[in-house]
Order: structure tokens, then sequence, then C-alpha cells
């Protein structure tokens, strides 16, 4: 078999490369994946959408997604829904260094087109009344944020780029990539070899692994962050509810459950996606404390899944001097989800050898050789 | 038998119709399934409806149920093992 580009991952980020590939005219695009579509970071994760960030690469990258995504059930022409919800994430403060930092980021956010503003805490309730307002300083708000299915959202792009001649092989997995004199070969899978020089690196949770498998290095890792989803009710909450400070992040979805989630700081690095009791005793105490009327909600289910963290927790993308043909799309350090019409955009672009839409500078993995390299995204739960 | 008229998945609402078509498009996988249709992301977690859609996709599949996966069981609704009950225990103690 032969291949254009062979795009190793099938979650958001595969699909949206692939889909832009074809529709760009590269059509002879493979995609392998070693589990079912969404079985990795993108089925796992909690599918909010939002652009208020602290660095101006994660800033730009999520406006320009929500852009996409407002015209994504209409272009990528699905006869689901995909589901795509825009009420808002408010975003709280509960210090006073949390809502400084705040008035910064909003300024940041707004500079490049965002709709996000500051809220006292009467205007935070007056959007999400149920919140404890004995616990907040003040919050920011941006409308346009919001929240989609991660699995619609998938075969979405899945059932588009199929439409355009991609060809996909779930429950396949890559075992090698062969090079030679620095150059890519071919792709080895288990059922098949693929002949090609140019491979993508989607591979979420073990993009190390696969950069490894091309003798690339890549400066990421995978540590495991837990979830949980109550019974459905009537809607009460528009927005997705954030605290950094509290470590917490809540959304009622279309559905009418409660997503939730929270990060463990003292998580082992690794691939290990297992629920703990801790995490639910944690998550319980936070969510209860913040948002109380949630207390009386059953859980239904808990699950965890892998953030591919970077060293500045902004996305790693396009080439790399390590191996010509080699193009990367991970480290999106929990946000690989909200930021794939981009990353789909910009490495098919890549790729083609075009001018990218946005300078990449920002996103190439060059920067951690720039001392002067700075940017380092602080508003991550 | 009106196949719209038919619920498979009760939690979810999702109807006999509904999971025969997404088989004839070539979702033909428990997991699969799930994701796109809901099925099993209830209250119950497939209780009820697990063995009827693996009997379903056996028969789309031609083969036997014996040979069809089941979906990955999670917390709540999973069996605790003494062992990480202690773990419990111990941990607040």
């Amino acid at each position: 078999m032969k291949a254009d580009v062979v795009i190793i991952g099938g979650g958001i980020s595969g699909v949206a490369i692939a889909y832009n590939l074809a529709k760009k005219g590269t059509t002879n695009v493979v995609v392998f994946d070693d589990n079912y579509m969404t079985g990795g970071a993108t089925g796992r994760c909690g599918a909010g959408v939002r652009q208020q960030w602290s660095s101006k690469g994660n800033c730009i990258m999520a406006k320009m997604s929500v852009d996409f995504f407002e015209r994504a059930q209409e272009e990528l022409g699905y006869h689901r829904d995909i589901e795509f919800k825009q009420e808002g994430y408010l975003i709280v403060a509960t210090t006073k260094e949390e809502d400084e930092q705040f008035t910064k980021n909003v300024a940041l956010q707004q500079s490049v087109g965002i709709p996000a503003r500051k809220l006292t805490v009467d205007e935070a309730l007056e959007i999400v009344p149920h919140l404890n307002r004995d616990v907040i300083v003040s919050a920011t708000f941006c409308p346009t944020d919001g929240h989609l299915n991660p699995f619609t959202m998938t075969d979405a792009y899945y059932t588009a780029a199929k439409r355009l001649g991609v060809q996909f092989f779930y429950r396949e997995k890559v075992t090698d990539i062969v090079v030679t004199d620095g150059k890519i070969e071919k792709v080895i899978t288990e059922r098949r070899e693929v002949t090609t020089d140019k491979v993508v690196n989607a591979a979420g949770g073990f993009s190390y692994e696969v950069g490894q498998m091309a003798g690339v290095d890549i400066p990421v890792y995978s540590e495991n962050h837990e979830i949980l989803v109550t019974e459905p009710i009537e809607k009460m909450q528009g927005p997705m509810v954030i605290s950094f400070s509290k470590n917490i992040y809540c959304q009622q979805v279309p559905h009418g459950s409660f997503l939730m989630g929270r990060s463990n700081p003292q998580v082992p690095k690794g691939h290990d996606i297992s629920s703990t009791h801790q995490f639910l005793d944690e998550m319980a105490k936070t969510a209860v404390e913040l948002l109380p009327p949630l207390g009386n909600l059953r859980v239904v289910r808990q699950w965890g899944g892998s953030y591919n963290i970077s060293p500045d927790r902004q996305p790693i993308l396009g080439d790399t001097d390590q191996l010509a043909g080699f193009y990367l799309a991970c480290g999106f350090s929990g946000h690989g989800f909200m930021f794939a019409p981009m990353t789909g955009l910009l490495l098919a672009e890549v790729i083609r050898g075009e001018p990218t839409t946005i300078d990449l500078a920002e996103l190439h993995i060059d920067r951690f050789k720039n001392k002067e390299h700075t940017a380092y995204e602080h508003s991550v739960v | 038998m009106n196949k719209n008229n038919v619920i498979i998945c009760r939690c979810e609402d999702v109807t006999l119709q509904e999971l025969h078509d997404v088989l004839e498009e070539g979702y033909t996988t428990f997991e699969d399934v799930k994701r796109i249709l809901r099925i099993g992301m209830g209250p119950c977690q497939a209780s009820t409806c697990g063995l009827l859609v693996q009997q379903e996709i056996a028969k789309f599949l031609g083969t036997s149920v014996k040979n069809i996966e089941t979906h990955v069981t999670r917390p709540l609704t999973m069996g605790v093992k003494l062992g990480k009950i202690k773990e419990a225990a111990d941990d607040e103690s």
C-alpha cells in the first residue's frame, strides 16, 4: 500500500488533519488508530470549547477554531447533530492574585478579538445564580465559548474525510516507522506496510512513543485526568463554570447531565487512566462548595483520560528539523479537542508547503530551543 | 414490527431502528454504537440493554453473541473489590 500522508491517531486532531488535507486535494491519506474512534483522549475529554487563555498562541488557536465550529455542521455536511452549544464559559476568581491575572488575561483576549469581559460577583450570579457568592471575588465571561458532543464532532470530520477519499483503519496499531538515511520510508502496522515519505504524529497520549518510533524527541508526557458525569436534569446552567484555584470545571451539557473534572497535582506521569475514589471525594467537595445545589445530583459514571503535556502547556504543531516529512500535532495539554479545527488547517498547510494562516513560531517545536521563550499557559485545570 | 416503536435502550430512549441504521453505516462494535447513540450511557449503564445490543450486533454480523465484545464497565456501577475498600478506609484513618 502507498500513501501520500500517513496520520497516526484517529482522534479529533487526526480526523481534522485528514479532512483538511483531502479538502485541499491531498486525498491519498491513510489514518491508523489502535482503538475505536474516540477511544483515546478525544472521547474522554470534557468537550468544552473556550477562548479565555493567558497565552497568545492558545487565544488565537481557540478563537479561529470557534469560528469553524460555528459553521462545522454545514461545512462538513453531517447527518447527525454535533450539538454545538454557545452559552459561554464563566471563569471565577477566588483570590486577589487570580483577579489581577484575569484582568491581564481579558486584555490579551480582547486584543485578538475574543469577546471576553470582567464581571463583578453580582454580574456573575446573574448568569449562574446557583454559584456560591461567598467564595468568589470576580469572574470573566466569554459568551461565544461553549461545548460540543466529542463523539459526533469527530464522526462529522471522519464522515466528511471518508467521502473525500481518506482511508481509515481503526483498531490497527502502528508498530514501527522505518527511516533510512534520514528519510521516512514506510509505516508498519499489525496488518500492513504503507510506503510513504510523510507521517503525522497525532497520537494524543502516545505522542512521545510515536516520536520515538521515528527517532524524534518530543518534550511531552502524559498524565491521567479524571472526570465524572451525573444523571440528566432539566436545564439549570448555561455556561461552563471554571475555577483554577478551586481546581474544577463543570458544565451542564445539552443532554442534561453535568460533566465535571479536576486535576490531581500529585498524579504520576504515565499512561494509567483508571478511576479513583480520591477523585470522587475531592470532586464532590469542590463541586458542592462552588455550586451547592449540585449536591442533589446522582453520579452516573466516572472515567479518566490522558492530557499530553508540553513544557509551556501550548500545543506543538508543524514540522521538525529532526526528521524531514515528520509532522507534529501533540502536546495539547488537555485542549486538543477545542483547537482541532486550527490543528487540521495548519497541519494541512504545513504538509502541503503552503503559507500558514497564522505564524507558527509560537507553537513550533523549535520554540523550546529559544532561551527567550517565556510563554506559559496558566489557565489549565 | 415497526422498529421505530421498539425502545432498545430505555435510559437514553434509543430505538431499534436507530441502532440498525448505525450498524448499516458501518459502526459495528458496542463501543462505537455506544458513543454515537448514547446506548448504555444512562443510569443503568447497559445492565438492561447490554445483552440486547450484543444480540443485534451479532445478528447483523451473522455471528454468535459470544464473539461480540461487551462495553467497558465503569464506576460507580461496577463491583468493588475488597482491597479497594480497604485502601479507601486506610486513606481516611
